[in-house]
């Protein structure tokens, strides 16, 4: 059928893997499905009113056999779920390198921003072969980042980072889709995976000559007046940001955060929430002036501040979600 | 027909349309629970019927968006809590439930008719959100879309269910009052029909899990209302509270609704193979093991919502192991034929059609406790397959099996039993065509709820769309010969299917309080001799010769 | 003064009916269990997520008033026990005055919890209609409200159908419809009785004494 092998070539590191538990699963339950149909039906025919097969004894149980089809399909059962999990593991595991690209998901679009600052709609640009990581969120509902050719989903939401990764094998373009219903045109909300060769992708990524997301976060920041508090020159008493990223910080009510996406987010969205011990609690929120994709290039700036940047960065680190 | 000097029918007396309205007999409701449901059903075959005309074309040209996301809206909503939940034990179960028990009605009449009014009100509340224009949440509700985002009469659904929620806790506080209480001397526990004991096991179901949604509802409606910030992220709030708490009682539901109709089938299969049902005990075990360990399985519905991975191997591994009883049960249904004297009336059909859709149903539920393949599959139309051979495949032929196999006992007619059995072979046939292509298509990718997709899905669902036309004729067909032999079919004896079981030990319909004397019992269920059938055939047959 | 009872159908005698009169009320009690249940989780979801906030809203209660309303309900509660105890002792007018004890503590209750709420409606604390704190942890004050709200209407409902049962029981048992011989739907009601007032138990502490010791 026209199309059905593009469909379904598996295009990531996981898809193998994925394509073989799944068709081993059909393998399994297309045996069991077919044992028991062909019983069902030898024993209708061969024990139908008016044969003359025989009917002698009482068949209505047998512990034997009811602990063979217990212990069996347990057994079996275990098996499988242990071949998940394995499977699931490397899912979920984020790699140590992995190239970061941010997701902002709205009703009813994509928008992709990579760290060199390009930014892409309804397309993601990425080289075949290196590990990406995408960090999402969602400017209002639920919605989910799904990639049939990769056999990877993972739901957006908003006022959450969520993540996942892949490493695309194959070269093409790839369908993305959103998988979780989301309103009026959620069928619509379709974009593609460009999966480029390094050469290429190169060319791509060079003809953009944008400023990276950290210096657009730098903008931002002069932009929209922090620096008045947060910069050297501030005569309001305000945390200073730099090497902020990634550090414990004490917080007014006595308890510890750590300085990661999530709570840079908070601090600039809702700052009354989470205030930093010994400082005054008259930040103003920014709620309404800037989107996620601001808070995104802002957040990338803040962690460019670090002034003695981790040579091996813990790539948990970096922006991260609530723990897994 | 019955005689000049034993009591009338249940159906003939007492006469008028307040004695139906106002009735506390069992039986009369569980009719009146009937008409509503079929006309549930087929309000949510429509929205169908609307899908799949739809779904046939890659383009969206049927339905505006807004119109197809109301249609799959109006089919998940009426069909899961107006037909499926409602259909077996509210009919049947009412029905037949003490009957099966040597009772003279449920425990508790006039809680009984009560909870018929509370279907009826919620049910008025869901039509009137239809007329209004139809919610677009889907039967799930997911927040923030439908408590801030949805602009859709989110609200009259909302309370439709919630009402009709206290329809189905009263059913199940009625039941299990009525097993433990009720049943007739000699009836132990151990020697109640399996129909009686998945009564049971779902009524647990229905009480403890119910409440857990009727709230979470009014939490929606708080949060829609005053937008108090439970659910919305803005406010600090989580969405994935909501998730949780639905699937908290939507996963148990799923067993409100395949319970009984696994019930239904372990009637059936012994009477028509003229044998005792293979591991009585054993199936009893696996009727409470599902009811018990299926409240412990909900997050398998959220293993890529953003729930932690510790999380989703734990739903992993209960799901895995709540699978197990459900093949016990299949095995035990198989077993069961042999050495058996089996014939093939519309019932067994039935039965054997739900045995097989089940089991194809189970087994795909095995793809997706898995989790690394379920990161795949999930919200794709594989999802969309697997629950409804589960639901349609498993519950509503069941369903049909047991209209069919106690129509002549609630009603006092035989059915036609050609147009039954050709009726019942089209519906298995249509229902394979509409959903098996699915899996391939959710595979392949095709995402749930989408009204418009890529050309490339288009064959599976042009073949699909096709499966549902003839399933849908399917439907009509019973519809049709069945109000038919309401007036012209013949009377039918006692107990036409020569079944053991307290209900064909009354007349056909029974008498309004059921039995002449309470029946003593001094044996279990299931007096099957599949030589004595055998024999009797013969016998039969030289007879005619 | 007690008169054979003959059972209602289906029931073949007064034994059974009792026996499944008394199951069904416990049947009943479970699903209520759930029902609050899901307002419990809900609340203890919500108070994982920020402690600091939900302590500072309670802080808002009116520590004084809710104690009282404790108090009184504990007495009602006892009330009731002490009714049906009395009722099987033939003592109907003394069972009466009892019942109607309880329900008139349970509409004291009600009244002192709704001038709790007309006290919060001025303060500003009823969230959707009059919402005014602002400062830290202000929308988990919110939160705690709504849920606050939430729970306690639901209670509310609860103790007003308890009233009502307590009230028209207590009309009967003193008419002498209602005897030592079938004193079961007494017995139900008490026991529904004491349900409202443990879940009043749990509410007391987990809205009223987060950290005010």
């Amino acid at each position: 059928m026209i199309g059905f092998d593009r469909l379904m070539t598996g295009a990531s590191n996981i898809a193998d893997d994925v394509d073989a538990m799944f068709f081993a699963m059909v393998a399994l339950c297309g045996f069991v499905l077919l044992a028991v149909t062909v019983t069902l039906v030898l024993f209708s025919v061969r024990y139908r009113r008016g044969s003359q097969a025989d009917r002698s004894g009482d068949h209505s149980r047998h512990l034997g056999v009811e602990l063979t089809w217990t212990l069996v399909p347990a057994v079996l059962f275990i098996g499988i779920f242990a071949w998940s999990i394995g499977l699931f593991a490397k899912i979920q595991t984020m790699p140590k390198e992995a190239t970061s690209i941010y997701v902002v998901a709205k009703q009813w679009m994509w928008k992709v921003q990579h760290a060199d600052g390009r930014r892409e709609v309804n397309q993601l640009h990425i080289p075949v072969g290196k590990p990406v990581r995408l960090t999402m969120t969602s400017q209002d509902v639920i919605h989910s980042f799904f990639v049939p050719a990769f056999r990877i989903k993972q739901d957006v939401l908003p006022n959450r980072y969520t993540q996942m990764w892949f490493k695309p094998e194959k070269t093409g373009e790839f369908r993305l889709y959103c998988a979780e219903f989301c309103g009026t045109d959620h069928a619509l909300m379709r974009g593609r995976v460009v999966v480029m060769e390094p050469a290429a992708y190169a060319l791509w990524a060079d003809a953009a000559g944008t400023d990276s997301l950290a210096q657009q976060g730098e903008a931002l920041f002069r932009q929209l007046g922090c620096s008045g508090c947060h910069g050297p020159a501030a005569t309001v008493h305000a945390p200073d940001l730099a090497g902020l990223y990634g550090k414990p910080v004490p917080l007014s009510d006595g308890s510890t955060v750590t300085a990661d996406a999530r709570y840079l987010r908070d601090s600039i969205l809702l700052p009354s929430k989470q205030v930093a011990a010994g400082y005054p609690d008259i930040m103003p929120t920014f709620q309404n002036q800037i989107d996620e994709e601001d808070v995104i290039a802002l957040t990338a700036y803040i962690q460019s501040l670090d002034p003695n940047p981790n040579p091996d960065p813990d790539p948990r680190q970096e922006i991260v979600d609530a723990p897994r | 027909m019955p005689h000049a000097d034993s009591p009338a029918s249940f159906l003939d007396a007492p006469t008028g349309f307040r004695s139906w309205l106002l009735t506390h007999d069992h039986k009369r409701i569980g009719i009146l629970y009937a008409i509503a449901i079929t006309a549930f059903f087929f309000v949510g075959g429509a929205a169908a019927v609307l899908i799949r005309t739809e779904l046939a074309t890659p383009q969206g040209d049927v339905l505006t968006a807004d119109g197809y996301n109301e249609a799959f809206t109006v089919h998940g909503v009426v069909m899961v809590w107006f037909f499926l939940i409602p259909s077996i034990p509210s009919v049947l179960g009412n029905i037949l439930l003490p009957l099966m028990l040597g009772a003279r009605d449920l425990a508790f009449p006039r809680l009984n008719l009560a909870s018929w009014y509370l279907y009826a009100l919620g049910g008025i509340f869901t039509i009137a959100c239809l007329i209004a224009g139809g919610a677009d949440t889907g039967w799930t509700f997911y927040t923030p879309f439908s408590t801030l985002f949805s602009n859709s009469n989110v609200l009259l659904v909302v309370v439709g269910v919630f009402i009709v929620g206290f329809s189905s806790i009263l059913t199940g506080l009625n039941f299990i009052v009525t097993i433990h209480s009720l049943r007739a001397p000699g009836m132990h526990w151990f020697r109640m029909p399996l129909f009686a004991w998945t009564m049971y096991a779902t009524s647990l179901v229905m009480i403890l899990a119910t409440p857990v949604l009727s709230m979470t509802l009014v939490l929606i409606g708080l949060e829609r209302v005053f937008g108090v910030g439970i659910f919305d992220p803005s406010l600090g709030g989580d969405p994935l509270l909501f998730q949780h708490l639905f699937w908290f009682y939507s996963h148990p539901a799923v067993y409100i609704m395949v319970l009984p109709a696994m019930g239904v089938v372990s009637e059936i299969i012994p009477c028509f193979v003229r044998k005792r049902i293979f591991g009585y005990r054993f199936m009893i075990y696996s009727i409470m093991a599902i009811a018990i360990v299926g409240f412990f399985v909900w997050g398998h519905h959220m293993f890529v919502s953003g729930q932690s991975m510790y999380a989703g191997i734990v739903f992993s591994l209960l799901s895995f192991v709540v699978a197990i009883p459900s093949a016990i049960k299949v095995f035990n249904w198989t077993a069961t034929l042999y050495k058996g004297s089996i014939s093939f009336e519309a019932p067994m059909l039935y039965a054997l059609g739900f045995v097989g859709l089940f089991l194809l149903g189970g087994l795909t539920g095995l793809f997706l406790a898995a989790t690394a393949l379920d990161v795949h599959l999930t919200d794709t139309y594989f999802v969309v397959a697997h629950f409804h051979y589960i639901m349609v495949g498993g519950a509503v032929m069941a369903y049909m099996g047991g209209i069919h196999f106690w129509w002549p006992k609630v009603t006092g007619r035989l059915y036609p039993e050609a147009w039954a059995r050709f009726a019942a072979i089209l519906m298995f046939f249509g229902f394979n065509f509409t959903f098996l292509p699915q899996f391939v298509l959710g595979f392949l990718g095709m995402p749930r709820r989408y009204h418009a997709y890529d050309p490339e899905f288009g064959l599976l669902n042009a073949f699909s769309s096709g499966g549902a036309a003839v399933l849908a004729t399917a439907y009509l067909l019973p519809l049709g010969y069945l109000s038919w032999s309401l007036f012209y079919g013949a009377r039918s004896p006692a107990n036409p299917w020569a079944a053991s079981g307290l209900e064909w030990q009354t007349s056909s319909p029974p008498p309004t309080h059921n039995f002449l004397e309470t029946p003593r019992v001094d044996g279990g269920p299931y007096e099957y001799s599949p030589s004595q059938a055998e024999a009797e055939a013969e016998a039969e047959a030289e007879a005619s010769a | 003064m007690s008169r054979a009872i003959s059972p209602a159908e289906p029931f073949d005698d007064i034994e059974q009916q009792s026996g499944a009169a008394t199951f069904g009320m416990w049947v009943f009690l479970a699903t209520e269990v759930l029902f609050f249940g899901v307002l419990f989780a809900a609340y203890a979801y919500c108070r994982v997520q920020d402690p600091q906030g939900f302590v500072l809203a309670s802080r808002h209660t009116d520590l004084l008033l809710g104690g009282i309303e404790s108090v009184i309900l504990l007495l009602s509660a006892a009330a009731a026990a002490w009714a049906t105890a009395l009722l099987r002792r033939d003592e109907n007018r003394a069972s009466a005055n009892l019942l109607w004890g309880a329900a008139g503590l349970g509409a004291l209750f009600m009244a002192l919890h709704l001038y709790e709420y007309w006290k919060d409606y001025g303060e500003g604390l009823v969230p959707g209609l009059r919402f005014t704190y602002t400062g830290l942890h202000a929308q988990t004050v919110e939160r705690f409200y709504a849920l606050y709200y939430a729970m306690t209407l639901v209670h509310l409902l609860h103790l007003l159908i308890g009233i009502v049962l307590l009230a028209f029981y207590a009309r009967e048992v003193r008419r002498q419809r209602i005897g030592a011989a079938y004193a079961t739907p007494v017995m139900c009601v008490a026991l529904y009785w004491d349900f409202v007032d443990m879940v009043w138990i749990f509410l007391f502490p987990m809205l009223y004494l987060l950290d005010r010791s």
